[in-house]
C-alpha cells in the first residue's frame, strides 16, 4: 500500500491536471475574458426585416466586436423587428449611429455593423438606434433584377 | 381457447412483473442514494477516505483518458479538415474539434471511459467486500459501510468526473491542433481566433462541465449501487460488473440526448 503522502501527492496532481485543463479551455478555447467583465450598456434597433439574424450574434463596429445581441421580438405596432443589444461601456457612439445587418463572408453567419454618426450626445442606455439598414435577403435581391432586366428593354 | 388465454394472461403478467421490478428497483436506488448523501458527513470530514478513493477513481484513469482523448482528437480534425477543405473553410476546423468535444464527445467518451475503467473497478471491490462479509462485519463493529466504504467511494467519483471530461477535452483540442496545424498545415492563428471567437465560455464549457457532474454522479451512483446490492457469490459478483457497464453506458447516452435538448436548442 502507497503512503499517504505518496498518495496525497498523486491526488494533487490530479486535480492540479484536472484544473489546468479547465482553464486551458476557459482561456484558450473560449476567450473567457472577452467582454465578460467589463460592463454592458442595452440599446435597441428597429429593423424592417433581421433575415438569419440569431441571439448571441456579435456587434461589430469596424469589424471589432463591441457586444452581443441580447433579444430579438417582433414589434406588433410597427411590424417591425426590435433588436436589443449589449454593447461594452468602454465603447462610446454618437446617438445618430446607425446599425445595419452584414453577414461575414459569403456564406457566414449575420451579425450587427454598427457605424458611428457625428452627434455630440453619446447613446445611452436604453436608446434607440434609429438609422437602420435590413439584411439583405437573396430572394428579394434576384426578384429586383428579374423586375429591372424585365422593365429594361420596355424603357428603350 | 383456454390455453390461449392462459398464455396472453401470462404474457401479461411477465410484463407487469418486469414492470413493477423495475419501478421497484428505481425506487430502491433513489432511497439508497439518499442513504449515502446522508451517511457521507463522515466521508467529508474523514477527507482521507476520499483521497484515497480519488487516487483509484481518478489518478489511475489519467492514462486513459489523455491518450482517448488526444487520440479522438486526431481523428476528430483529420476527418473535419477532409470535410471543410472542400468547401474552402478549412479554418473553422479548430471551431469543429472544440464544440463537438466540448458538447458532446468529451463529456460521453469520458464518461463511458470511467464507467467501464473506474465504475467497474468500485463494484468489484464493494461486491467482493459484501460477498467476504466484511460489510457485515463492519456493521458488527457499529462502523456504518455506507459512511465508510459507499460514501467515499461515491463522492470520489463525482468529483473526479468533471475533471477527467475536462482534461479529456483538453487533450482532443490538442489533438485537433495537433494534426491540423503542425501536421497539415493550417494557420496556427486562424485556427484559435476562430475557436475563441466561436466558443463561449457560459454556454459551451459550463454546460459540458454539468453534463460531466451529472454523468459523473449517475455513474458513481450505479458503481456503488450495483456493488452493494449485487448477489453475494462469485457469479453475482460478475453480473454486477456487467450491470454496472452496461447500465452506466445506457444511461449517459440517454441522459447526455435529454441534457442536449435543453442546453443546446440556440
Amino acid at each position: 500500500m502507497m503512503s499517504r503522502t505518496a498518495l496525497d501527492l498523486w491526488v494533487g496532481i490530479f486535480v492540479a491536471i484536472g484544473f489546468a485543463a479547465l482553464a486551458f479551455l476557459a482561456f484558450k478555447v473560449a476567450n473567457f475574458s472577452a467582454l465578460n467583465a467589463s460592463e454592458t450598456y442595452r440599446i435597441e434597433a428597429p429593423f424592417d426585416n433581421i433575415g438569419g439574424l440569431k441571439v448571441r450574434a456579435p456587434v461589430k463596429s469596424a469589424g471589432v466586436l463591441i457586444g452581443r445581441v441580447q433579444a430579438i421580438r417582433f414589434d406588433s405596432d410597427s411590424y417591425r423587428a426590435l433588436v436589443q443589444m449589449e454593447i461594452d461601456k468602454r465603447f462610446e457612439f454618437p446617438a445618430d449611429s446607425s446599425a445595419s445587418i452584414l453577414t461575414s463572408g459569403l456564406l457566414g453567419e449575420q451579425y450587427i455593423g454598427l457605424d458611428a454618426g457625428a452627434d455630440v450626445e453619446p447613446l445611452k442606455d436604453g436608446d434607440r438606434v434609429l438609422l437602420t439598414q435590413s439584411a439583405v435577403v437573396l430572394e428579394k435581391l434576384i426578384g429586383q433584377f428579374l423586375f429591372d432586366k424585365a422593365a429594361a428593354p420596355a424603357a428603350q | 381457447m383456454n390455453g390461449l388465454i392462459a398464455g396472453i394472461v401470462g404474457g401479461l403478467r411477465h410484463i407487469g412483473e418486469l414492470t413493477i421490478n423495475g419501478i421497484w428497483r428505481l425506487g430502491f436506488i433513489t432511497r439508497f442514494l439518499f442513504a449515502v448523501l446522508l451517511a457521507s458527513g463522515q466521508s467529508l470530514r474523514r477527507i482521507h477516505l476520499t483521497i484515497r478513493e480519488l487516487f483509484f477513481s481518478g489518478v489511475l484513469s489519467l492514462l486513459i483518458i489523455t491518450v482517448s482523448g488526444l487520440f479522438v482528437g486526431l481523428v476528430l480534425g483529420l476527418q473535419g479538415y477532409d470535410i471543410l477543405q472542400r468547401y474552402g473553410s478549412a479554418d473553422a476546423v479548430g471551431v469543429m474539434v472544440a464544440l463537438s468535444l466540448l458538447r458532446e464527445l468529451g463529456p460521453v467518451i469520458a464518461g463511458l471511459l470511467f464507467a467501464s475503467r473506474a465504475g467497474s473497478a468500485i463494484t468489484a471491490e464493494i461486491g467482493l467486500m459484501k460477498t467476504t462479509e466484511q460489510l457485515k462485519a463492519m456493521d458488527m463493529m457499529a462502523v456504518d459501510p455506507l459512511a465508510r466504504v459507499v460514501a467515499p467511494r461515491f463522492w470520489a467519483g463525482v468529483l473526479a468526473m468533471p475533471l477527467l471530461a475536462a482534461l479529456f477535452s483538453a487533450m482532443g483540442i490538442f489533438g485537433g491542433w495537433l494534426i491540423t496545424v503542425v501536421v497539415i498545415g493550417v494557420d496556427d492563428g486562424a485556427f484559435w481566433s476562430q475557436m475563441q471567437a466561436t466558443v463561449e465560455f457560459e454556454y459551451d464549457v459550463l454546460n459540458g462541465v454539468i453534463k460531466s457532474f451529472v454523468f459523473g454522479v449517475v455513474v458513481s451512483l450505479i458503481a456503488v449501487f450495483e456493488g452493494y446490492d449485487c448477489k453475494p457469490t462469485a457469479e453475482g459478483v460478475s453480473r454486477a460488473i456487467t450491470r454496472t457497464v452496461v447500465t452506466s453506458a445506457l444511461v449517459i447516452l440517454a441522459l447526455d440526448f435529454v441534457l442536449t435538448s435543453f442546453m443546446f436548442r440556440g
